[in-house]
């Protein structure tokens, strides 16, 4: 292939694609058993194992995958177009996460400016959801307003919302909003010593990426903590749109921190078993380090409209 | 790299070339618009005169939710993604597209998503039977089981989808030949720049909705349920805000094809091109505000109400843009009405008669009364099926001879498009009547006070079948052989894309073309 | 070539005809347009939806028009030279001005006709409509009178082995009925899933959402009947949950709600009364077929629901079996708690049918006494 200005390189076959599509129907499909099997009071039984396999299949191929795009750079093979194709790649994977969160956040606002409302002063609210009063966390659910002891959906005992800020000390969520706003710091501490191609030392690339993943898993263990401790107090996911809302949000961020906490680990054990990044060629560290910028301004958003506003 | 190829069947499975994928895309599409069509005729034989006949009213439900879904997700999305991976790179001067790899995981993983889908009919509870547009709680409280396997599904769709915008993205911003500004690019490629933008602004919004359902069904939570201050109402507009992008995700690109198709047989450059880009990209922009007008019943208070009316009336502007720009391309030119000017020239009118029904709705008050009936099932089947349906058609007819390299018959093209002209119309056009007379949407039977309309619809709907399968007659014999297409085929066609020859070369622009 | 496309054209024109020839046949007949409907705001909506549809029409002629004299004067077998021009500032901004103006002077009418409609304060009557699976419930607020509304064309009719009659799936048991020169206000609102409550010759149409009302009004001056459906998805029997509006004079209503009373009152006595054997599976048996055969079968050999015919709980104990139809069912939502919507006479005449119906034989009764007992042990 003659080269007039840029290079331009088309992978071979590949057999990953197609695996990775089987291995995300199987998957997708021995969950939904799994699901119904457990909603119908039945064991999990073998759909269980299928799920479980199934995913190790599906990572499997993610890793073949990987790791054969970065030995293909390593190669050489890869033209600084395609590396812009995989920026802008990242950049856009990124929205579209930005646009799930939107869905999610979207449905917490509507829920307490409109949902909540209607139910306590709607026209006939007496009638369906009497002495329902709308507040926020909603600590009373309509259907135990109305119908006291017998209601199915039952509000929480206790929130976890901002307790003052002279209780901050004590408050997980608080230490959280450190650790993560101290490890977006670390990040990009890690990224401008591998533009001046330090990468050991105290204050080297390797040492400041290790951190920001020590950080990352302290962060999923306080909010493991913290959802121990909700569960201890009554507040589960089938507390009203309270525990809906709390746990859904923070859930999914929490998947995304332990996804962005395995990505930025990848990253660093290939910096310090392989060797690899060097100041102009990172991508796949920039990329795992964007993800977690990104990470870190949902948690902002979360500790402000979940916590904080709660 | 290698040159031609590889041999056997693997060659589809592990392909990295977007020749093939767009290639499978397509057959694959036609596939689920046949199934889908099947579906459709399940419909309407059932509706051929009042009283149960054919179906259950339950096996109703799963016909119309599928038939819905089906035409959507499986046949006219992924007709528009294959389009794009066939002539995108060559319109663009570009060797492939940016991401071969993902590029070919995006589509495989339809057909699994397909398979998953459809295999409910076959489980326990049926297939999901609460319309496409499965409204809580009867999508997830009164649900059959199997709405599990319908919500991975989307998920998974969803994932193919946003990673296939993606790639467009990509490949449009950053593998265009030297020379080839944004400006300069062919006006079907704009398009689909622009829906590859509102794929991965809704598709995640899709798939929030459906993790919504999910939770609410396995895991106790109260989204959409009032008794723990959630809102059925929440989910429609959550469903909606991706919804409405997304029936323009199922036109934008229409827009693009025709755009092409006018100027070559009227032998004249497009009219309007810079205010047809900034046209769609208002359509667009606006598609994320109007949400519900889908809604209007819903009891949304009377400001909300009247703000969605305003915005939805305003998208009639810039879609008017676009039609009176391809008018005003055809005047003074030196027109030849080969298919894929007929189906274009069929698509201009017909779609301006669905964007009217379309604009009616719009006028909340008047759609207190069009609401759920007929008349808003005749709008949107004029807008997807000579819409979305009419410019895919035309897009192969227009393209088939630069990807086999023979020229299809042109007596039988015309046989087809008027045959399709005829039946659509007839099946169409009296929905309008029957919902204006007020007839409901999604019912398995009927007052005979609609029986006439029903009728002719029926009938109609079975002419237009049949001239799909004459549309499959015609591609298959094109591949199989016929007259040699030149590679400019057209005598109008300007564009990279006619500049390779015809059948185009396995790779194209290994090399970047020149771009004056 | 050209005679090969003109022979298809003359096929499909010929086959379009003879699909269309019955509509033009009788075209006189047909409803082919909204119905104006007989309240002040239903013919707002009608006159909208013409000024709208003229408008359209207009511009649909233009444009039409254009083309079609483009497409026969340009045409290159009459030897067209295509022009090249293509680009006018003036026509750009020309056509985006001019659809913005007709839009805007849409809107005003259309605002108007909108704030009418949300008007529903102050009315003279309140009904709370809720909608079942698939049934409207009619409680008319500040009185005892509550009943529901169900679908009455007998299933004959629907399986083709009666001739259908003039309404046919728009029919009812027993209808709704309002006074004529009222404000009445519908507060609508469902049980189970979405429904939508729709009357064309009232242009009400709104939305009944579980949990939530809505409210919609309607002041009619002409006395008739007027007939509607259910207009969302509402699972199997969506299209079989019809609405029928009886607006009779001030006087009459005023006779037919003081009857619907005593009616009320005579069934709450009625629950202290013991029945005979014969009265409570006679009586069920037709409240059977029009509450539970929808799911349970007509033969009770089951459909959406389980068989009743040998079923565990008609045919076991009795406190299973009430706690079943008046509580529904802990695991499946579609089995309704029928305790609220059926008052203790039918539910002991339904659930003595069950109990010795389709074989069933059990000989024993529910007396409606049983049931209030067991409602008040809750
Ligand atoms: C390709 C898909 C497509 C497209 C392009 C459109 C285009 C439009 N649609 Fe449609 N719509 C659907 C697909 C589509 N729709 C579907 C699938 C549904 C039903 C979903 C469901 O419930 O299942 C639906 C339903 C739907 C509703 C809800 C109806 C109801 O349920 O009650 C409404 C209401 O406002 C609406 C409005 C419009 C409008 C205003 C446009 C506009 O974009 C049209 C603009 C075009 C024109 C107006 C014509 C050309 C313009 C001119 C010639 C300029 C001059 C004109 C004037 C000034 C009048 N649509
Ligand atoms: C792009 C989308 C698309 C397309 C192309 C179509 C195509 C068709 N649709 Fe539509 N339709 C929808 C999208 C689409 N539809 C949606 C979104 C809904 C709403 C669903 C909901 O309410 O949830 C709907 C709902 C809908 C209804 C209302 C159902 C109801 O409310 O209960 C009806 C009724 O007639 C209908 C009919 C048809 C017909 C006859 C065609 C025809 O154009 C189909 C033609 C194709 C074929 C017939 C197949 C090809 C031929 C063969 C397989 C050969 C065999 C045939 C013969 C020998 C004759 N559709
Ligand atoms: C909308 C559908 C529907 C209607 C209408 C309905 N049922 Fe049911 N019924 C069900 C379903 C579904 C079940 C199964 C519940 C379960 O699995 O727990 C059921 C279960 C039952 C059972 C228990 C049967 C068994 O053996 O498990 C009885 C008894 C019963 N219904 C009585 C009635 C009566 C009486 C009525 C009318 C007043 C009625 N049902 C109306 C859906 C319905
Ligand atoms: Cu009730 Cu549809
Ligand atoms: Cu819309």
């Amino acid at each position: 292939m003659e080269q007039q200005y840029e290079h331009y390189y088309v992978p071979e076959q590949s057999r990953l694609p197609i695996f990775a599509s089987l291995s995300l129907f199987l998957t997708v499909t021995s969950l939904g058993s799994w699901l119904n099997n457990i909603k119908a009071d039945e064991s999990g039984g073998t759909s269980a194992s299928v799920f479980v396999l199934s995913l190790f299949f599906f990572m499997a191929v993610l890793y073949v995958w990987f790791s054969q795009v970065v030995d293909e750079n390593r190669r050489g093979m890869n033209s600084a177009q395609l590396k812009r194709s995989y920026v802008w790649g990242m950049g856009w994977f990124i929205f579209s996460e930005v646009m799930f969160f939107a869905a999610f956040f979207g449905a917490l606002w509507y829920i307490r400016n409109v949902a909540l409302v209607e139910l306590s002063e709607g026209p006939t609210s007496e009638i369906l959801w009497n002495g329902f009063k709308s507040e926020w966390p909603l600590m009373i659910t309509p259907d135990q307003a109305a119908n006291g002891a017998a209601a199915v959906v039952k509000g929480p005992a206790e929130n976890m919302s901002n307790p003052g800020i002279s209780n901050w000390l004590g408050w997980l969520p608080f230490w959280n909003t450190s650790l993560l706003l101290t490890s977006s710091v670390t990040v990009h501490f890690a990224h401008t010593a591998l533009k001046n191609d330090k990468k050991s030392g105290l204050f080297g690339f390797n040492s400041m990426l290790g951190l920001t993943v020590v950080l990352g898993i302290i962060f999923l263990f306080v909010q493991y903590a913290e959802y121990a401790h909700a569960y201890h107090v009554g507040l589960t996911l089938d507390s009203g749109a309270y525990g809906t809302t709390f746990f859904l949000l923070t859930g999914f961020h929490g998947l995304h921190v332990t996804l962005g906490t395995f990505m930025l680990l990848v990253q660093w054990l290939r910096s310090v078993l392989k060797g690899h990044f060097t100041h102009h060629d990172c991508f796949g560290f920039e990329a795992a380090s964007w993800y977690w910028h990104f990470v870190d301004v949902v948690w902002v958003g979360l500790f402000i409209f979940v916590y904080l506003m709660g | 790299m290698a040159h031609g190829p590889a041999k056997g069947f693997t060659r589809w499975l592990f392909t990295t070339n977007h020749k093939d994928i767009g290639s499978m895309y397509l057959w694959f599409s036609f596939t689920m618009f046949f199934l889908g069509g099947i579906f459709a005729l399940v419909i309407r034989a059932e509706l051929f005169e009042p009283g149960l006949q054919i179906v259950k009213p339950e096996f109703f439900n799963q016909m119309t939710t599928m038939h819905g879904l089906i035409m959507v997700f499986g046949a006219v999305m992924p007709a528009f993604v294959g389009l794009a991976n066939w002539m995108i790179p060559m319109m663009i001067g570009a060797p492939d597209m940016a991401l071969p790899r993902m590029n070919n995981w995006s589509f495989w993983i339809l057909p699994f998503a397909f398979a998953l889908l459809t295999s409910t009919f076959f489980m326990a509870g049926g297939a999901p039977n609460f319309g496409w547009t499965f409204y809580a709680p009867l999508s997830t409280t009164y649900a059959p089981d199997t709405v599990t396997f319908f919500i991975f599904g989307v998920h998974i769709i969803g994932i193919s989808s946003i990673m296939g915008a993606i790639n467009i993205i990509a490949t449009i911003l950053n593998m265009r030949a030297p020379g080839m500004t944004l400006m300069k690019m062919p006006l079907f490629v704009w398009t689909w720049l622009i829906t590859a933008y509102l794929l991965i602004a809704v598709m995640p919004v899709l798939a929030g909705v459906v993790t919504m359902m999910l939770m609410d069904i396995h895991f106790g939570t109260s989204f959409f349920d009032a008794a723990g201050g959630g809102d059925p109402v929440l989910f429609q507009h959550i469903f909606w805000f991706f919804g409405h992008p997304e029936v323009y995700i199922m036109i934008l690109p229409a827009f693009g094809i025709v755009s092409a198709i006018i100027p070559t047989f009227a032998r004249k450059p497009l009219f309007g091109y810079s205010s047809m880009v900034y046209a769609t990209a208002s359509i667009a922009f606006l598609s994320f505000i109007v949400w519900a007008h889908h809604m209007f019943t819903v009891g949304m208070p009377l400001v909300a109400e009247a703000a969605f009316m305003y915005a939805t009336m305003l998208i009639a502007i810039p879609t008017g843009v676009k039609v009176f720009n391809w008018v005003t391309t055809m005047w003074k030119g030196s027109m030849t009405f080969e298919t894929p000017m007929l189906f274009s020239i069929a698509f201009v009118i017909l779609f301006t008669i669905g964007g009217f029904s379309g604009l009616m709705l719009a006028i909340a008050p008047a759609d207190f009364q069009y609401h759920d009936t007929y008349f808003v099932v005749a709008h949107f089947h004029y807008v997807l099926v000579p819409g979305a349906i009419f410019s895919i058609t035309a897009a192969v007819y227009y393209w088939l001879p630069k990807w086999c390299g023979n020229m299809y018959d042109e007596a039988l093209g015309k046989t087809h498009f008027w045959l399709a002209f005829a039946g659509l119309n007839i099946t169409f056009f009296p929905m309008h009547f029957s919902g204006l007379a007020g007839m409901p949407r999604r019912i398995p039977d009927y007052n005979p006070l609609w029986a006439d309309w029903n009728m002719i619809s029926s009938v109609g709907a079975f002419l237009f079948g049949a001239a799909q399968l004459l549309f499959l007659v015609i591609v298959i014999k094109t591949i199989m052989g016929g007259r040699k297409a030149t590679a400019r085929v057209w005598e109008g066609s300007h564009g990279l894309e006619w500049t390779v020859p015809s059948p185009a070369p396995y790779h194209t622009f290994t090399t970047p073309p020149e771009i004056k | 070539m050209l005679s090969n496309s003109k022979r298809s054209l003359v096929l499909s024109v010929v086959v379009g005809i003879l699909a269309v020839m019955p509509v033009l046949a009788s075209a006189g007949e047909w409803q082919y347009n909204m119905t104006e409907g007989v309240t002040s705001i239903s013919k707002d909506v009608y006159d909208l939806h013409m000024l709208i549809f003229y408008i359209c029409c207009v511009i649909g002629i233009l444009v039409f028009g254009v083309m079609f004299v483009s497409m026969f004067l340009h045409r290159k077998s009459r030897g067209a030279v295509a022009s090249q021009f293509h680009e006018s500032l003036t026509l750009e901004l020309l056509w985006t001005a001019v659809p913005a103006i007709i839009l805007i002077a849409m809107a005003f009418p259309a605002t108007s006709t909108l704030k009418d409609m949300y008007d529903s304060d102050d009315p003279e009557i309140d009904i709370l409509v809720t909608g079942h699976q698939w049934k409207w419930r009619y409680d008319y607020q500040g009185t005892e009178v509550s009943f529901f509304s169900n679908l009455s064309t007998p299933s004959a009719q629907i399986d083709n082995e009666q001739e259908k009659g003039q309404h046919y799936l728009l029919e009812v048991d027993e209808p709704l009925v309002i006074p004529t020169n009222t404000k009445v206000r519908f507060l609508v609102t469902a049980a189970d899933v979405i429904h939508s409550w729709w009357v064309p010759d009232l242009a009400v149409k709104r939305d009944a959402i579980p949990g939530y009302t809505n409210a919609a009004w309607t002041y009619v001056e002409k006395e008739g009947v007027y007939r509607g459906q259910c207009a969302e998805l509402c699972g199997k029997d969506h299209g079989f949950m019809p609405i029928e509006v009886h607006v009779v004079s001030k006087a009459k209503y005023a006779e037919w709600l003081a009857g619907k009373a005593a009616q009320a009152a005579e069934v709450k006595a009625a629950s202290s009364k013991t029945f005979s054997f014969d009265e409570l599976y006679s009586g069920g048996e037709t409240l059977y077929a029009t509450n539970c055969a929808a799911c349970h079968g007509g033969n009770g050999e089951g459909g959406v629901g389980p068989a009743i015919k040998g079923s565990k709980i008609a045919t076991g104990g009795i406190t299973d079996h009430l706690d079943m139809v008046i509580n529904g069912s802990p695991n499946n939502p579609m089995m309704a708690a029928y305790g609220e919507q059926l008052d203790p006479v039918s539910l002991a005449k339904i659930i003595t049918f069950q109990r010795n119906a389709f074989g069933n034989n059990m000989g024993d009764s529910v007396q409606p006494l049983d049931i209030v007992t067991y409602k008040q042990g809750q």
